[in-house]
């Protein structure tokens, strides 16, 4: 066993599915010979040759595209976009190809491919690299979007998005790719998609949130509880589709409910679990759900994003703000 | 100044307009290879006409016609073989029709259903591309498929005249060069993308030419004499098969139809442009050329067009026997297996349509 960081973890469930799996290879701009700019395929070149890991021309329609008719032949694809804000040039293929190909043959195609792309705030990056758009594609049907928050949810759940059968968008929050190291055994074990997991128990608030906002959310849940205020905390880790039985279940237990998420707030993905709650529900809560989100707003360039993302403060006024509010 | 590189595009005809041989022809040209040319796009273009009163009587959406073009769809669907990979664009359903899909495959799909994209005819091709110019990226990534599991297979893309502004066309291409892909590309250009003709699409003097900047092979064709278009695309699949470099093929053809059943092309053709086009479009052509060799009558001309009408109303009749896809079947290919969070969705729309059904 190994302590290693988020961005190790991808590159090694990578490298595991590679070995065994001979349909699995991975292209996209600068990923062979440089091992990718975040370094997230660092070795796989040496490991498994030009025939498998593939440095394309720089052009995103392309690498989706080409990843999709590649998939259509029984490869299973990792596509690497180098970073979330250049993802748009592939949209189209994402939405209009990949996420139709099994629906539009009545299941002749499939379309197997993992679409990879380090996204969010928080890194100081230049322009259009630091936005966080799951929302645009949470919206798409026929596709699956993925968003781990530690080393071993990376590993274990970039191991099931390469073995499903159908499209995944597996966002990389880059703020936390080097932030802590974990124990991860390569073992090839893949975690459930469609579950949101609970990782940390508690009894007054559920606090749901995905990718690098785990880090504030549990600072925030920490201070909380020196406070006497237990906080349930859900990583969503499939932000579509999202599984609802596990909220359902905790907010059952907390009554209250709060979503942190880094995407700016209207249409949200926020947005769907609160009108999923009002659904599933109304009559359990006893304080209307707070979200604590970016603003709608362009994501600040890098001197001003530090105020943009969700803080612990904010979290913490959230929790504070519902926990007043009594339901008579 | 020195010059570094040049270029030329080369254009190959074999029978012109007044259906007169340019060149000696080339060794499949036999007569019988020429009367199956000429049976197939005869076919063709009477199932275009059936599909098009068809519309018209509203049994089934709207269709975009082959009319004019036939030679280009015909060549192509004979030159690929049945293992070959066809990622066509919207109006290649005579591609599919001469590579052996059934005529129900086209009618279902074209009816709005979308199980005429399951054909089971060849069942590795891309069902067609409504979206401009993707199919051209799908190609690339098939044909790479081929090429790592060392298949001896050819992808064939096809793409309309408008197409080629986009850059999907262009990445394909560039991406094919570098990779040397078992791939041929073959721009129909049959002047129109809906109102616009391609003097507004492009500066450049072909669309052959195109291919040059992406390091490809690039030839332009009378794409309506279906003897230059069936050399072209069987030496370009051959060249790939045989690991030589992809090629651009540019078919320079006409639409005599509407670009589709809802659209009015009299709107923006001039009548005269028109009939000039008439006079050269691909079946005629071939037609003349075979009465002269007294390879073909009207006597065998009636036959034909019976044994055509015959064959298309058949098929016609069939399809519409099928039963339609119930409701929720719109759920049953999402995904491989239907994520939980979508079951309540799917028993609303049963028990709404199954309240629907009791109304009634």
């Amino acid at each position: 066993m190994s302590t290693i960081t988020l961005v190790e973890a991808v590159t090694q469930a990578i490298a595991y599915e590679m070995t065994h799996d001979q349909n699995v290879i991975i292209l996209g701009e600068d990923i062979a010979v440089n091992g990718g700019v975040f370094r997230a395929t660092v070795g796989l070149l040496e490991k498994f040759g030009p025939e498998r890991v593939l440095d394309t021309p720089l052009a995103e329609s392309m690498i989706a595209g080409t990843a999709i008719g590649m998939a259509s032949q029984g490869l299973k694809p990792i596509a690497e976009f180098q970073f979330m804000g250049f993802i748009y040039s592939g949209f189209d293929h994402i939405l209009s190809h990949a996420a139709r190909l099994r629906n539009r043959t009545r299941g002749r195609l499939s379309c197997p491919v993992v679409f990879r792309a380090p996204y969010g705030g928080g890194i100081h990056a230049p322009e259009h690299h630091s936005e966080s758009m799951e929302a645009l594609f949470a919206h798409i049907p026929g596709i699956r979007v993925v968003i781990p928050s530690s080393p071993a949810k990376a590993y274990g759940l970039l191991l099931a998005a390469i073995r499903n059968p159908d499209p995944v968008l597996f966002l990389e929050p880059k703020r936390i790719y080097r932030l802590v190291k974990q124990e991860v055994l390569d073992d090839g074990k893949a975690l459930p998609l469609d579950t949101a997991f609970i990782i940390q128990p508690g009894d007054d608030v559920t606090l749901i949130t995905w990718g690098a906002m785990i880090k504030e959310t549990t600072e925030a849940a920490n201070q909380l509880n020196q406070e006497g205020i237990s906080c349930e905390i859900i990583d969503l880790a499939t932000i579509s589709p999202i599984d609802m039985n596990t909220i359902l279940d905790s907010v059952e237990k907390t009554k209250r409910c709060v979503i942190i998420h880094e995407a700016p707030r209207s249409c949200g993905v926020g947005a769907e679990i609160v009108a999923q709650l009002m659904e599933y529900a109304f009559d359990i809560l006893k304080a209307p759900v707070e979200r604590v989100t970016g603003y709608d707003t362009i994501m600040p360039y890098a001197q001003l994003e530090k105020y943009y993302m969700p803080s612990v403060e904010r979290i913490i006024k959230a929790v504070k703000k519902i926990l007043v509010t009594c339901a008579c | 100044m020195k010059k570094i590189a040049a270029f030329e595009i080369s254009y190959l005809q074999y029978l012109n307009e007044h259906s007169e041989p340019t060149q000696a022809f080339p060794a499949f040209a036999t007569d019988e290879a020429l009367l199956k040319f000429y049976k197939q796009m005869t076919l063709l273009r009477v199932f275009d006409y059936k599909m098009v009163n068809l519309h018209r009587i509203g049994k089934i959406g709207t269709f975009p016609s082959s009319l004019g073009q036939e030679a280009i769809f015909v060549a192509t669907g004979l030159a690929m073989q049945k293992e070959d990979i066809l990622c066509p664009f919207y109006r290649d359903h005579g591609v599919a029709i001469s590579r052996g899909y059934l005529f129900s495959d086209i009618l279902a799909y074209w009816s709005g259903d979308e199980r005429g994209n399951n054909s089971q005819f060849a069942k590795k091709d891309f069902p067609v591309c409504i979206p401009i110019a993707g199919q051209c990226l799908h190609a690339t990534g098939v044909a790479y498929a081929i090429k790592y599991k060392k298949e001896n297979k050819v992808v064939v893309a096809n793409i309309g005249d408008g197409g080629t502004s986009k850059g999907d066309f262009y990445e394909a291409m560039n991406l094919a060069g570098i990779w040397n892909l078992p791939l041929v590309f073959i721009v129909d250009n049959n002047q129109w993308a809906i109102s616009v003709p391609v003097t507004k699409q492009t500066a450049a003097e072909t669309l052959a030419q195109k291919g040059i900047a992406a390091g490809i092979d690039c030839i332009q064709v009378d794409g309506n004499d279906v003897i230059a278009v069936f050399e072209a695309v069987q030496n370009a699949i051959t060249q790939s098969r045989q690991g030589g470099k992809p090629t651009v093929i540019e078919a320079i053809s006409f639409r005599l139809a509407d670009h589709t059943t809802v659209d009015d092309a009299t709107r923006y053709t001039k009548e005269e442009v028109k009939k000039d086009a008439w006079k050269k479009e691909p079946i005629a052509r071939l037609g003349y050329y075979l009465e002269e060799k007294k390879l073909w009558s009207r006597e065998k001309e009636a036959e034909l067009q019976e044994e055509c009408k015959q064959a298309v109303e058949q098929a016609f009749e069939k399809y519409f026997l099928i039963k339609k896809q119930t409701p929720e079947s719109m759920f049953d290919f999402l995904f491989e297996t239907l994520p939980d969070s979508l079951i309540d969705q799917r028993n609303d729309l049963v028990s709404e349509f199954t309240a629907h059904s009791k109304e009634k």
